[in-house]
């Protein structure tokens, strides 16, 4: 017994040491001056520019247009990860509670259409949406942004899994106890569904967050700019002679890394608590 | 509180199956209502049909005197306990009790009132903070039973509410359920599939089978007068013995026994006879008696069960305790305790002789049964 769990935690460690490590260097090195990566490489020890490279990433006023800083971009990167986790949700529960709970005709059929739509990526309806975005001129827009990615067969389909776990005799007794249609959603369904919620909004924070592609297409507007997208532009800054500022660009790869990291840990909680207090 | 009355009410699935046929109840205000039968027999979709949760294919269901055929749920004023509770699981006792009120535009002192009414009666009054999951299944029975009365509606619709629950909780539910309806006096319907929930709980019992009705009566009018085979071996335990018989006149022959009706003759030819076990005793000195041969006992404390053959017809007897048993024992049975049924349509046959208006202790050494080896 004793053996094996002294394994168990070997592997764990190497396992943590792994995945750690490259975050730890990218943290360690951001912390140096530009000058001294360049001609030392890869950092293991902390230097002594933290606060001075976090504070020039997220407040000096950069890009081609000298406006937009750090700090801009985490917001919008922000309300890019919070509007599409959000309306993600909402939208799914919507259309799961649409389909489970009313008999319209092809019900079934709808959803499976929906369902289909998983097989399709984004990027494979890229242009279509492109040019629609174009014409409703919502580019540069943060509807424009967030709008085109909100239709989510993965949602739907959890919602809906999980909608048909619930027993009918809830909703009957809910009926019998004057509630409607809308007054069950917002009374039963969602409190009971808000695991679900909290599990999908991790996976879809952190999708949005993510988004690379999409936000490069829909934004010319540097204020739009998301975390992503500037990362590189700074990296493209090279100049003559001069040294890439690999500093900052090790400082925003940690930033940008810190708000899944948080929201992860934070709804995990929830999520966790929900799985194991099981509600019968 | 009201009358309940179901008229011609039918219920056919789409797809066909036809789960209740031209049913047929007259319930009075404040009456309760058992409606008892085998899985399948249809009991759960005439109960929500009265509740509303399920479409009448045909017939009306008229509460109080209006037809409410095609009124939702929540405006018919029933109020409704399912076998798993249905409890809101995100919700506090508390909350769960008042959530109807609420929906309803209660004023929150009066909701407050009612509940604490509410509780007092089923003591919940500790676990009003509590949710569901951290209460035992008597507690959760209590609140959904609480969640009924709260509204205070005119009825009551139970669909087998005690089925979840240990054999001793049953019980003592049963008991609880009784106090409570005769209490409030609310017009109740309750489904079971236990036929001694159904005796000890009902006014009137509505026997169903295969969605329809075959019989309607007094739980003891239903014991001592079964309708049918189906009646008799539904309700009563051990299940009435159901033998083949002949009547010649007002001889009847069951196998090797012979039994002399003293002129009374319903019928004539083969039937079936209905014994109670129960009504079986060991024959006296001199009495005439049959023989029973013992296949194997079951000891209930109470009583033991003594299963054996009449000839060739299984018979089982529910004699005291202290029996003394052999291969055969001897017993007989009064007449008067004897059911007729047709053995094609397994309907009753007259209504069985008529008890002798002598005392009990001279009756039962009347030597009307002749035996025959
Ligand atoms: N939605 C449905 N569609 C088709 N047939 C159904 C449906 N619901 C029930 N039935 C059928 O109707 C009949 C009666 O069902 P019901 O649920 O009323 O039985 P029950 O008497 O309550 O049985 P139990 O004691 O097992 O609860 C059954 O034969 C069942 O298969
Ligand atoms: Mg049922």
């Amino acid at each position: 017994m004793h053996k094996t769990r002294f394994f168990d935690h070997l592997i764990l460690i190497c396992g943590v040491l792994f995945l750690m490590t490259p975050v730890v260097v990218a943290f360690m090195t951001s912390t140096h001056t530009a000058a001294e990566i360049h001609s030392k490489g890869l950092m293991l020890s902390p230097g002594g520019h933290f606060a001075e490279t976090y504070t020039t990433v997220l407040t000096r006023q950069g890009g081609f247009t000298g406006q937009v800083t750090g700090a801009r971009m985490v917001m919008n990167s922000f309300i890019l990860g919070v509007g599409f986790a959000a309306g993600k949700i909402i939208l799914s529960m919507l259309a799961a509670y649409a389909i489970v709970y009313f008999r319209f005709r092809m019900a079934n059929l709808a959803f499976w259409i929906i369902f289909t739509t998983l097989l399709l990526p984004l990027e494979v309806r890229i242009m279509p949406s492109y040019q629609v975005m174009t014409q409703l001129g919502l580019i540069n827009t943060y509807t424009g942004l967030i709008v085109p990615l909100l239709a989510s067969a993965t949602g739907t389909f959890y919602f809906r899994q999980f909608f048909k776990s619930v027993p009918d005799e809830l909703l009957e007794a809910a009926r019998i106890d004057g509630a409607g249609p809308f007054k069950f959603f917002i009374d039963v369904l969602v409190p009971l569904s808000r695991t679900m919620m909290a599990a999908i909004f991790i996976i879809m924070f952190v999708y949005g967050w993510n988004q690379y592609l999409w936000p490069m297409l829909m934004t010319t507007d540097e204020s739009f700019f998301t975390l992503m997208r500037g990362i590189k532009s700074i990296l493209q800054v090279w100049i003559g002679s001069q040294i890439p500022d690999y500093n900052e660009a090790f400082a925003l790869a940690v930033l940008a890394m810190l708000p899944p990291v948080l929201i992860v840990v934070i709804f995990q909680r929830w999520f966790i608590k929900g799985l194991t207090e099981s509600d019968k | 509180m009201a009358t309940i009355d179901i008229n011609q009410v039918s219920k056919i699935y789409t797809g066909g199956v036809t789960a209740v046929r031209s049913v047929d109840i007259n319930i009075a205000d404040g009456e309760f209502i058992v409606l008892v039968g085998p899985s399948g027999c249809g009991k759960s979709t005439l109960l929500r049909m009265v509740a509303g949760l399920e479409v009448i294919s045909q017939g009306a269901v008229r509460i109080g005197d209006r037809v409410v055929n095609d009124v939702d749920p929540a405006d018919r004023d029933i109020a409704m306990v399912f076998q798993n509770y249905a409890l809101y699981p995100h919700m506090t006792v508390y909350e769960n009790l008042a959530y109807g009120l609420k929906n309803r535009g209660t004023p929150k002192a009066e909701i407050a009132e009612r509940v604490a009414e509410a509780a007092r009666m089923l003591q919940l009054e500790p676990y009003l903070e509590r949710r569901p999951r951290a209460l035992s299944g008597g507690q959760r029975q209590r609140v959904a039973m609480g969640r009924a009365i709260v509204r205070k509606p005119a009825a009551f619709l139970f669909d087998e509410p005690l089925s979840n629950l240990d054999a001793k909780l049953r019980v003592s539910m049963r008991g609880e359920i009784k106090r409570l309806q005769r209490r409030l006096g609310t017009t109740s319907i309750y489904v079971t599939h236990d036929q001694l929930e159904a005796m000890t709980l009902a006014d009137r019992l509505v026997v169903l089978n295969g969605g329809q009705i075959e019989q309607i009566g007094a739980p003891l009018e239903v014991y001592h007068t079964p309708a049918s085979t189906f009646v008799a071996s539904f309700i009563g335990s051990p299940a009435m013995n159901l033998v083949k018989g002949d009547l010649h006149g007002d001889r009847l022959a069951i196998g090797p026994a012979m039994f002399e009706l003293g002129g009374y003759a319903p019928a004539s030819g083969p039937l079936t006879v209905g014994l109670r076990a129960e009504d079986l005793r060991i024959a006296r000195e001199g009495e005439v008696s049959f023989a029973l041969r013992v296949d194997y006992v079951e000891e209930l404390g109470s009583q033991r069960l003594v299963h054996g053959t009449l000839g060739d017809q299984p018979l089982t007897a529910a004699l005291p305790p202290e029996t003394a048993l052999g291969d055969a024992i001897n017993l007989a049975i009064p007449p008067d305790r004897l059911h007729f049924f047709a053995n094609e349509t397994g309907k009753r046959i007259g209504n069985g002789l008529p008890a002798p208006t002598t005392p009990a202790a001279e009756r039962l050494g009347a030597g009307r049964l002749v035996a025959h080896r």
